[in-house]
């Protein structure tokens, strides 16, 4: 199997495209076609979705092709992916929950996590600056309505626009 | 000349007080986000769009547009000094202009940069004031299967241009084009692809694609290769070239210019192109092409003053058709969306005070530019010495706040993050992401134009060809086609894009 793919690149985008195309085809076939002239929900998108298989697959014959030989896929770095994307999933669910002041400082320090050179020391101080600037020029200066420390009056007294 | 008395009234509106403090803050804050390594001017303007919401709309599109060149600058300035380009379009500034800093010259290729965009800007914004109004009147007689046209050309024009493979850039606009698509169906209004969400029946924000595929996609990728930087810092000086320096470099600039230019209006040309032709341009023009590569004044030159004609230059496809023709237009159209304003040919009859005050505010933004660069240039190699270490938390937190803020969504902070790991993905698999931005952006007017044409036409698919304007651009966009893939075309498109990169 693995001598046959010559552009492994190719091939699993390829095969990416295919699978997506086919989901979306599939998906509009359960709303309303209509034709042509009345089209229903489902028309454009189930053409794209077929367009975009029929790519797909042409991508992956391609990659099987010897002269289109081509690098291997890089390996996932699950490491960065994991410390930069989980505080952002966090920060997302708990923001209007524990407030930007707690989130801030969450997003700052566990992504810094990710970095080969993590100091914990320095890091927390970037964090803290980093969340008084946030607070002042987002929420004080911009009146994004952002809620800061919910529960705390103190803190919340700043916003001028509140959810 | 009405001309004159329409830049007028542009300058009367982007030179009233509180707009230039706006289109300074814009250029300032573009340049200071543009400078970090690893962001380019998509990121930038979508951590910084939520700061234009307390604006009015003009004010607002003046200070995005100042952002846009902002940081299309600071990322020449880390091209030259750090050879990490920002943004695809600065790939080639890296070539020579990070040559020159290494050998002392950091000041010279920075002041170069600086000057061949000033001068690409003037006369780009004079070109978009000249001919926006006539494509605009132009632009009104289109109809729907006409404009269905133009879309499809923008596309393959947007395919022809990019870089890397031909069908996997079509395949990646198709996805875009199907993406777009989630989200309430204006006609029928039943939810398509929003899984039972309810907060996906809005659709997908183009906020957190871009912040993901283009903010926290990059991010991890710059962390997986770790930070190999090489910073010039104390070697920037002398920044006022010479004479010989000025000479060598004026034809090149406006060569550049024109190049750019032409480029820019092209659906889907924009800086990128601009600055690889406008680079192989010279190389082929000089006396002595072995300096290419080794630090010629021409190499920073002329690609920088394309990559600026273009990037303005690119603005006419948007205000007068609203159509977007890369990436940062599509973010623009979203932002225009977002103050209540439809783009499109009607922006200058409805509302010549935003058409003209933004088409002035592009000659301002590029002055200040200069005006700010040329003496802030140590600041920014402070900037540049940063440890990435302590970069990215802070950008991972602006972009946190940046998407949450565009809709007050905490569904759009999770899309994004999504979107960071199909950015992190699609880099893996060699898939550009820029197509699929534009494809984005694209599909629900696709749909809607396809459907209202199909429907005059009582779901007669000649439409497309018995309409002059429609037919016209169908053939364009076959002869596109035709022509890059053609042999000889085929392989000089991928000598271009890969030679020295």
């Amino acid at each position: 199997m693995r001598h046959l793919i010559k552009n492994p690149r190719d091939f699993w985008a390829g095969i990416m495209f295919l699978g997506v195309g086919g989901l979306f085809a599939g998906i509009a076939l359960t709303y309303k076609l209509g034709t042509a002239a009345r089209m229903g929900p489902g028309f454009f998108p189930f053409f794209l979705g077929v367009i975009l298989a029929i790519l797909g697959l042409a991508i992956a014959l391609t990659a099987l092709r010897e002269k289109n030989k081509g690098p291997g896929v890089e390996k996932f770095h699950w490491g960065p992916v994991f410390w930069v994307l989980m505080p952002i999933v966090v920060f997302g669910f708990g923001l209007k929950i524990a407030g930007m002041i707690l989130m801030g400082l969450f997003v700052v320090i566990v992504s810094s996590i990710g970095s080969e050179e993590f100091k914990l020391r320095p890091t927390v101080w970037l964090a803290i600056g980093l969340v008084i600037f946030c607070s002042l020029a987002f929420v004080a200066a911009l009146k994004l309505p952002i809620p800061l420390c919910p529960g705390f009056e103190f803190f919340e007294q700043f916003r001028l626009c509140r959810v | 000349m009405e001309l004159l008395a329409n830049l007028q009234l542009g300058f009367g509106v982007a030179l009233a007080g509180t707009n230039i403090l706006y289109c300074f803050i814009g250029v300032l804050l573009g340049t200071l986000i543009g400078v970090l390594p690893g962001i380019g001017p998509v990121a930038t303007i979508a951590m910084l769009l939520p700061a234009t919401f307390v604006l009015p709309p003009v004010s607002a599109l003046i200070m995005l547009a100042g952002i846009y060149y902002g940081a299309s600058y600071g990322g020449s300035t880390t091209a030259i000094l750090v050879n990490l380009p920002g943004e695809v379009s600065s790939v080639v500034t890296c070539l020579d202009g990070h040559q020159m800093a290494k050998q002392g010259h950091a000041g010279k290729a920075l002041a170069i940069a600086a000057l061949g965009s000033f001068f690409a800007g003037t006369v780009a914004t004079l070109l978009v004031a000249a001919f926006a109004p006539p494509l605009a009147e132009l632009a009104l007689k289109f109809g729907p299967a006409d404009y269905f046209s133009l879309m499809v050309l923008g596309l393959i024009a947007a395919v022809v241009l990019a870089h890397g493979s031909l069908i996997k850039a079509v395949a990646m606009i198709v996805l875009g084009l199907l993406v777009g698509l989630i989200g309430t169906d204006v006609n029928s209004g039943v939810a398509r692809y929003n899984f039972g969400l309810p907060e996906l029946i809005d659709g997908v924000g183009i906020g957190p694609i871009a912040m993901g595929i283009f903010g926290f996609g990059e991010i991890i990728r710059n962390l997986e290769h770790g930070q190999k930087r090489d910073v010039f810092v104390k070697k920037v000086t002398g920044l006022m070239p010479t004479w010989q320096d000025l000479k060598t470099s004026t034809m090149p600039i406006i060569r550049g210019t024109m190049l750019g230019s032409f480029l820019g209006i092209l659906p889907g040309g924009g800086p990128i192109l601009g600055s690889f032709s406008a680079y192989t341009l010279e190389k082929k023009l000089a006396k002595d092409p072995s300096r290419f590569g080794n630090g010629a004044i021409e190499g920073v030159a002329a690609p920088e003053a394309a990559n600026n004609a273009a990037a303005q230059t690119s603005f006419i496809p948007l205000l007068t058709l609203g159509i977007p023709s890369n990436p940062v237009m599509a973010l623009m159209i979203g932002a225009m969306i977002i103050h209540g304003i439809q783009p499109g040919p009607q922006i200058m009859t409805a509302n010549p005070q935003l058409f003209w005050g933004m088409i002035a505010s592009m000659w301002v933004g590029n002055l200040l530019l200069v005006i700010l660069n040329l003496p802030l240039i140590g600041m920014w190699v402070k900037l540049l010495t940063l440890e990435y270490r302590f970069l990215y938390p802070a950008i991972l937190l602006f972009c946190c706040i940046g998407v949450y803020s565009i809709n007050n969504s905490w569904m759009d902070v999770l899309l994004a993050a999504g979107f960071g790991f199909i950015g992190y993905l699609f880099g893996k698999l060699d898939c550009e992401a820029a197509p699929l931005l534009l494809g984005f952006v694209l599909g629900p007017m696709m749909e809607e134009n396809l459907r209202r044409a199909l429907l005059l036409s009582r779901g007669d698919p000649a439409v497309f060809f018995t309409r002059p304007i429609s037919a016209t651009l169908l053939v364009l966009a076959v002869l596109l086609l035709v022509i890059v893939l053609a042999p000889s075309v085929r392989k000089k498109r991928e000598e271009t894009f890969v030679e020295d990169v």
